[in-house]
């Protein structure tokens, strides 16, 4: 019961849920199913985990132990001072998964995110240019660089903003821009 | 109108008297409910206590470190020496591994916890015969 717990607490706050699926304990899986399917993990024993803040998980990673593993847990029980650094390896192996380092090694997921993001932006780039050649209407008459003039003019003669806006920036005895 | 206002008055010097009360109290420093704070002290000795249980079982151990690194803080050298001689009595090298990677882990980005714990813990390491995780070469990909 408080094993469940645990494991769905720690589903919850897993962002990413990946049990190491280990073949040594799963079920023995029917062999007909696609091979692409995994096979089923019993959940309701207690799973392994490679967590940063969960370093001691609730099952070793490998259950069954081949003959050459029995012996070196054997050995374990004596002395650790006459176990190899290949020893004290396989050891480690034996029980966990991946090391912290092997767990927070960073992916490439930035370049994938990334990617599409421009992706996205260039095709909705080309929706606009296309919604601009092919949907919008002709401009109006009021955009013809002739009425631009003309209005130009009008403001002037108005003294439009003459203070600190657009007339002031006029100059009137020499009629050109300040 | 008036009547409004002489309502809202009397609330807010309610209010200040309570707030007044509350900083003349003279135990807490901050205004908690009950219970007093447990100095750290208190907190390391009560960890070392549950590591160094002469019988302690696998279970034991893994709930205690996982607890331990749910916190917010990286343990003290002597309460990691006490796990270290549990996994000892329970003939578990691997464990003493990971537990080293792990508080190297929790001190994320103050590089100087982890050289300096493992420092203190050297006469231990040495003793069990605990080899750290760069001495395995683990700490690398």
């Amino acid at each position: 019961m408080l094993r469940l717990v645990s494991g769905r607490v720690s589903g919850l706050l897993a962002r990413r849920v990946t049990p190491a699926v280990c073949t040594s304990s799963a079920r023995p899986a029917s062999h007909g199913h696609a091979p692409d399917v995994s096979p089923a993990v019993d959940m309701s024993r207690p799973m392994y985990w490679d967590r940063r803040d969960v370093p001691l998980p609730d099952r070793p990673f490998r259950d069954e132990l081949s003959a050459g593993d029995k012996s070196l847990k054997e050995k374990e029980k004596g002395s650790w001072k006459q176990l190899s650094n290949e020893e004290k390896i396989a050891l480690y192996r034996l029980s966990f998964n991946q090391t912290y380092a092997e767990m927070k090694r960073p992916s490439a997921e930035w370049k994938t995110v990334l990617g599409g993001v421009f992706i996205f932006l260039g095709f909705t780039g080309l929706v606009v240019w296309w919604q601009r050649v092919y949907v919008y209407p002709p401009a109006p008459r009021t955009f013809d660089p002739e009425w631009q003039q003309k209005q130009v003019q009008r403001m002037l003669d108005m003294r439009v903003n003459p203070v600190e806006g657009f007339s002031a920036k006029w100059d009137y005895e020499k009629k050109q821009w300040k | 109108m008036f009547r409004a206002v002489f309502r809202l008055s009397a609330t807010g010097a309610r209010s200040l008297a309570r707030s007044q009360q509350c900083r003349l109290a003279p135990v807490a420093t901050r205004c908690y409910s009950h219970g007093k704070v447990e100095s750290d002290e208190e907190f390391d000795a009560r960890w070392v206590t549950y590591f160094s249980k002469p019988d302690i079982d696998a279970w034991e151990l893994k709930k205690g470190m996982n607890t331990l690194i749910g916190y917010d803080l990286v343990p003290e050298a002597k309460i990691l020496d006490s796990a270290l001689r549990a996994c000892r009595r329970l003939n578990d090298m691997a464990s003493a591994i990971r537990i080293l990677e792990a508080i190297k882990d929790k001190a994320g980005p103050h590089k100087d916890i982890y050289p300096y714990l493992i420092q203190e813990l050297k006469p231990t390491l040495t003793e069990l015969g605990i080899s750290t995780p760069e001495e395995l070469g683990m700490d690398r990909l």
